[in-house]
C-alpha cells in the first residue's frame, strides 16, 4: 500500500533537518534488539488495553516465566497508527489490542508474523483471524443497556434496527467515535450490506440518537436516568458497579442481549498478534500462551467481566454463557474495512 | 560581475549576523519537522484524496467552527487578561499580590482536567460555548502574564508627559499605555489563538466539533492516518493566516525600550468604589477557573472505590514528568535563544520569516506532532527513538513559540545601547552576547523556560506516542485512569499534576507581574 519513494524523500529531507538541528545527541538505546531463536528473557508489548485491566496478568507472566516485559500503553487506535508508522523497524514484539479491527489494520500492512496452529486452535474459529495473523483473547459482546425504570422488559427490542422507531426518539445513546461501535457498524455492513446499514445510521440520527464520547458515559447516564438506553459493550455495567462499590443487581442499568443472532449482539474480541521481528522469539510465544492459559483467562472472566475464549473457563456470575448467546455469524477478519464505515458514519452526521 | 558586490551587500542587509541566523535556522528546523512529514504524507495521498477530504461541506463547517472558537476564546482571553493585568499592576486594588498569583494559576490546570471538572459539575455542559468557556478560563493567563510584565516595566515617563499635558487617566491609558503594551497583548493573543486551534482535551471532553477533534476521530475511527493528516494541513493553513495577520498589527506597533536608570513604579489609578467591583470580578474568575476543578478533584477523591496503585507509582510518575519536562524545556530554550535574539537584535526579513515559521507547528494537534516524530525517529534518528530526547524534540516543535516570545521580549527590554557601548569598546560580538545581552535578558529567558516546562508537564497526545516504553508520567497515568472511568484512581495524579505545575506558575506570576519583593526591575 505504501510506496518506498516518499519515505526516501522524507528521510533525506528530515535528515537535512536533523543535521541542522542536532549537532550530536548520544542515544543510549542500542536500536532494535534482533529477535532470534534464542530467548533473551525480554519482550516489548504494545498494549491497546489499559494498564488497570491487564497489568495483573502481565505481572503474573513475569513472575512465572522470568521474562521481563516492557509495556507501552495507549489507545488501541493510536497504537495501531504508531505500529503502521513504525513499520518493520518497530521495537514491539507483541501487539495486544482492544478489537479485531485494529488487529486487522496492522495485519493489513503485513506486519504480523502469523501464529502456529496449535496456538490458534485453543480458540474457537469465530474468534481468530482466518489467515492466522492474530488470535482472540477475550470476547466482548455488544448489548443494549437500558434503565429498568424507563424501559419495561416487554418493550425491549428484538433487533437493533427497531431503535429507529418513534418510541425510541431521543432516548438512545451511541458512541460513534468508539472503536466497538465502529466494529459493530462494519459487521452490519458485512451482514446486511451498505444500504441497509446506512439506513440504520441515518435512522438513528433522524431519531435524535444521543451522542457520547464512549461506552462508559452512556452506561453512567443510563444508570442515572438521563438516557433510557444505549448501545454499548456488555461489561460496562460491571465496571460501573465496581467503581461505585455496589453490585450489578443494584444498578438501574441492565444489559439486554439482542436475540436471534441479531447484529446488535455482535461478539468482538480483544486479541493479540506477534510482530514480524519476533516471529521466532520463544519469549513472545510464551506470552501468547500465557494469555490463553487458564489463570489469565480466569482473571479476565472474573475481573474485567469479559468472556474467556478458551474452553473450560467459566464466565463471570450473572452473565449469560457465551455459547448461549445467539450471536451473528460474522468473520471478525472481515472487520478491517473501516474506511467505508467511517465515511458512512460521517455521512449520517453521527460523527 | 559588477553586480555581485551589490547583491552581496543586499544579502548582508537581509541576513545580518550570519552566525546567529544559521543557529536560529537550526531551531526553526526542529519546528518544521512535523511540516515536512505532513507535506510528504499529504503529497503521497494524492490530489484526489486531498480534495475528497478537504473540499467537503463538513471540512468547511469544521474549519468555520475552529476559527470561531479561536476567535471567541482569543477575544475573551484578551479582555480578561488585559483587565486583570491592569487591575493587578496599575490600580489600588486590595490584595494585588494575591490576585496576581490567582490570575496566573489557571495555567497549571490542563484543559482536559478543567473540562472533566466542568462536565461532572454542570449537567448537560457540552458543545461550542462550553468549550469556549473552559478554554478561555484555562488560557487567559497567556495574555495576563506578558501584559502584566509589560505594564510593570513600561516607562512611566510617557504617561506622565501625557498627564502633564492635560490628558485624563483613561484617555492616557488608551492613547499611551495601551500602545506601549500592544506587542505584549498581540503576542499573548496569538498564543491563545494557536493554543485553541491545537487543543484536543477540552474540545473532545466537551464534544465541540472542531478540526482537532476531527483529526483525532479520523485516527480512532478506522486508523485513518491519511485523512487525519490532510485535515491537519487545514490547521497549518489557518496558522499561516493568523500568524501573518498578527505580524501586520505588529508592524504598526511601536517599540519602546526604557533606557538606563532604575525602574520607577508607575502611578496607580485610584479606583474608588470600583475597587470592590474589580476585586469581585477577579474573585469570580478565579472561582470559575480554579474553584470548579478543585471542587471536582476533591469529589473524585471521595467518590468511587478505585484507588491508585501505590505512592511509589505516584512518585515515579511525578519524577518522570519533571524529567521529561525539564529535558523539553532545556532543549526548547536552547533552540529558541538564537531565534529570539535574532528577532530582537537584528531584525530583518529573514529574521521575521524565521520567527513566523517557528509558529507553524504550534497549532498542530499533539497527535500529529507525535506521529511525525515517530516517523522521524524510525527513519532518520533511530538511536533517539523512544528516548527522552525525541520526546524533548517534540516538545520543542510544539512549544518553541512560547520560548521565542519570552526571549524576544526580554531582549527587547534590555537596552541595545549597552551592547553598542560594549562593541564600541572593542568587545567582539559573541563576547558581548555572553557578558551583556544574556545577563540582561536572563530573567525573561528564565520565565520562558518555566513557561515551557509547565506546558510540557500538561502535554498528553505527543507524550503518549513518544515517551520511552514503560515510562509513565502524571499526564499519561491520569489519562490511563480516566479512560477506564476510574476517577478516584485518577484524582491523585490530577491533583499532583496541578500542584506541581502550580509552583512554577506561582513563581512566574510573582516575577512577571513585578509583585514579588524586589521584582519588576
Amino acid at each position: 500500500m505504501r510506496t518506498t519513494r516518499p519515505r526516501g524523500v522524507a528521510s533525506v529531507a528530515m535528515g537535512t533537518l536533523l543535521a541542522l538541528s542536532l549537532a550530536a545527541c548520544g542515544g543510549e538505546s542500542e536500536g532494535a534488539q534482533l529477535a532470534g531463536q534464542v530467548s533473551d528473557k525480554k519482550i516489548t508489548v504494545y498494549s491497546g488495553r489499559s494498564e488497570s485491566l491487564v497489568k495483573p496478568v502481565l505481572d503474573d507472566f513475569q513472575e512465572a516465566s522470568g521474562i521481563t516485559i516492557e509495556v507501552r500503553y495507549g489507545e488501541t487506535a493510536a497504537m495501531a497508527a504508531q505500529l503502521q508508522e513504525e513499520g518493520r523497524r518497530t521495537p514491539a514484539d507483541v501487539f495486544l489490542a482492544q478489537d479485531a479491527g485494529a488487529l486487522g489494520a496492522v495485519a493489513g500492512e503485513d506486519l504480523f508474523a502469523g501464529l502456529p496452529d496449535e496456538v490458534l486452535d485453543k480458540v474457537p474459529a469465530a474468534y481468530r483471524d482466518e489467515g492466522g495473523e492474530w488470535v482472540g483473547v477475550t470476547g466482548r459482546s455488544r448489548t443494549m443497556v437500558y434503565n429498568v425504570d424507563q424501559v419495561a422488559e416487554e418493550d425491549l427490542p428484538a433487533s437493533v434496527f427497531d431503535l429507529t422507531e418513534p418510541q425510541w426518539k431521543g432516548k438512545v445513546g451511541v458512541a460513534p467515535t468508539n472503536g466497538s461501535f465502529q466494529a459493530f457498524v462494519t459487521a452490519m455492513r458485512v451482514e446486511h450490506g451498505d444500504k441497509r446499514t446506512q439506513e440504520l445510521l441515518d435512522g438513528l440520527r433522524a431519531n435524535d440518537a444521543q451522542i457520547r464520547e464512549g461506552n462508559g458515559p452512556i452506561v453512567a447516564d443510563v444508570d442515572k436516568g438521563r438516557l433510557a438506553a444505549g448501545l454499548v459493550n456488555h461489561y460496562y455495567v460491571y465496571e460501573l458497579a465496581k467503581e461505585e462499590g455496589t453490585s450489578v443487581d443494584a444498578l438501574k442499568a441492565k444489559n439486554h442481549f439482542f436475540p436471534n443472532g441479531d447484529i446488535g449482539a455482535l461478539v468482538n474480541v480483544s486479541g493479540i498478534g506477534v510482530l514480524k521481528g519476533a516471529g521466532d522469539d520463544p519469549d513472545a510465544r510464551a506470552f501468547v500462551d500465557h494469555l490463553l492459559g487458564m489463570p489469565a483467562q480466569t482473571y479476565f472472566a472474573q475481573e474485567t467481566y469479559e468472556y474467556p475464549l478458551v474452553a473450560g473457563v467459566a464466565s463471570a456470575p450473572g452473565l449469560p454463557k457465551l455459547s448461549s448467546l445467539n450471536t451473528p455469524d460474522i468473520d471478525l477478519g472481515d472487520l478491517d474495512d473501516l474506511q467505508t464505515t467511517i465515511e458512512m458514519i460521517k455521512e449520517s452526521g453521527l460523527a | 560581475m559588477a553586480s555581485t558586490a551589490v547583491v552581496r551587500r543586499r544579502v548582508r542587509r537581509m541576513l545580518p549576523r550570519p552566525a546567529l541566523a544559521a543557529v536560529a535556522t537550526a531551531g526553526v528546523g526542529v519546528a518544521l519537522i512535523p511540516l515536512v512529514y505532513l507535506g510528504v504524507r499529504v503529497a503521497d495521498a494524492g490530489w484526489a484524496r486531498i480534495s475528497e477530504e478537504v473540499f467537503t461541506a463538513r471540512t468547511g463547517q469544521l474549519t468555520a467552527r475552529s476559527v470561531a472558537l479561536a476567535g471567541v476564546v482569543t477575544a475573551a482571553s484578551t479582555v480578561l487578561g488585559v483587565a486583570s493585568a491592569f487591575l493587578v499592576t496599575r490600580t489600588d486594588l486590595p490584595a494585588r499580590r494575591l490576585f496576581g498569583v490567582l490570575a496566573a494559576l489557571p495555567l497549571a490546570v490542563p484543559s482536559y482536567v478543567a473540562a472533566f471538572a466542568w462536565v461532572s459539575t454542570v449537567e448537560g455542559f457540552e458543545g461550542f460555548w462550553a468549550a469556549a468557556l473552559v478554554l478561555t478560563l484555562t488560557s487567559y493567563p497567556y495574555v495576563f502574564l506578558p501584559v502584566a510584565a509589560a505594564l510593570t516595566s513600561a516607562d512611566p515617563a510617557q504617561e506622565e508627559v501625557a498627564r502633564s499635558l492635560g490628558s485624563g487617566p483613561w484617555h492616557t491609558f488608551i492613547t499611551v499605555t495601551l500602545r506601549q503594551i500592544r506587542p505584549a497583548v498581540g503576542a499573548g493573543a496569538l498564543l491563545v489563538a494557536l493554543y485553541v486551534l491545537s487543543d484536543f482535551g477540552a474540545v473532545s471532553v466537551l464534544r465541540a466539533d472542531v478540526l482537532t477533534r476531527a483529526v483525532f476521530t479520523s485516527i480512532s475511527l478506522g486508523f485513518d492516518r491519511t485523512g487525519a493528516l490532510v485535515l491537519a494541513t487545514v490547521l497549518v493553513a489557518l496558522t499561516l493566516l493568523i500568524v501573518s495577520g498578527e505580524q501586520l498589527t505588529r508592524r504598526r506597533a511601536a517599540r519602546y525600550a526604557r533606557l538606563g536608570g532604575a525602574g520607577r513604579p508607575p502611578t496607580r489609578l485610584r479606583l474608588g468604589r470600583l475597587r470592590w467591583l474589580g476585586a469581585s470580578g477577579l474573585v469570580g474568575t478565579g472561582a470559575l477557573a480554579l474553584g470548579v476543578p478543585a471542587a471536582s478533584l476533591a469529589r473524585w477523591f471521595g467518590e468511587g472505590v478505585s484507588r491508585p496503585g501505590s505512592l511509589t507509582g505516584l512518585a515515579t510518575a511525578a519524577g518522570n514528568s519533571l524529567t521529561v519536562s525539564a529535558a523539553g524545556a532545556g532543549l526548547t530554550m536552547l533552540l529558541a535563544l538564537p531565534l529570539g535574539l535574532l528577532g530582537a537584535r537584528a531584525p530583518s526579513p529573514v529574521a521575521v520569516v524565521l520567527d513566523r515559521l517557528a509558529y507553524l507547528s504550534h497549532a498542530l494537534p499533539g497527535l500529529v506532532i507525535g506521529l511525525s516524530l515517530v516517523f522521524f525517529g524510525i527513519n532518520v534518528a533511530y538511536p533517539l527513538y523512544q528516548s527522552v530526547w525525541l520526546l524533548a524534540l517534540a516538545y520543542a516543535a510544539l512549544f518553541l513559540p512560547l520560548a521565542v516570545a519570552a526571549v524576544g521580549t526580554a531582549a527587547l527590554q534590555a537596552p541595545p545601547a549597552l551592547e553598542e557601548v560594549a562593541r564600541s569598546l572593542g568587545r567582539r560580538r559573541p563576547h558581548v552576547l555572553r557578558t551583556v545581552t544574556v545577563p540582561l535578558a536572563a530573567p525573561g529567558i528564565g520565565a520562558g523556560a518555566v513557561l515551557v516546562f509547565l506546558t510540557c508537564m500538561k502535554e498528553l497526545p505527543a507524550t503518549l506516542l513518544l515517551r520511552p516504553t514503560g515510562m509513565d508520567t502524571l499526564a499519561t497515568e491520569l489519562w490511563s485512569q480516566t479512560s477506564v472511568s476510574a476517577y478516584a484512581a485518577a484524582a491523585p495524579y490530577a491533583a499532583l499534576l496541578v500542584l506541581l505545575a502550580a509552583v512554577p506558575t506561582w513563581w512566574l506570576s510573582a516575577r512577571t507581574s513585578g509583585l514579588a519583593p524586589g521584582g519588576g526591575s
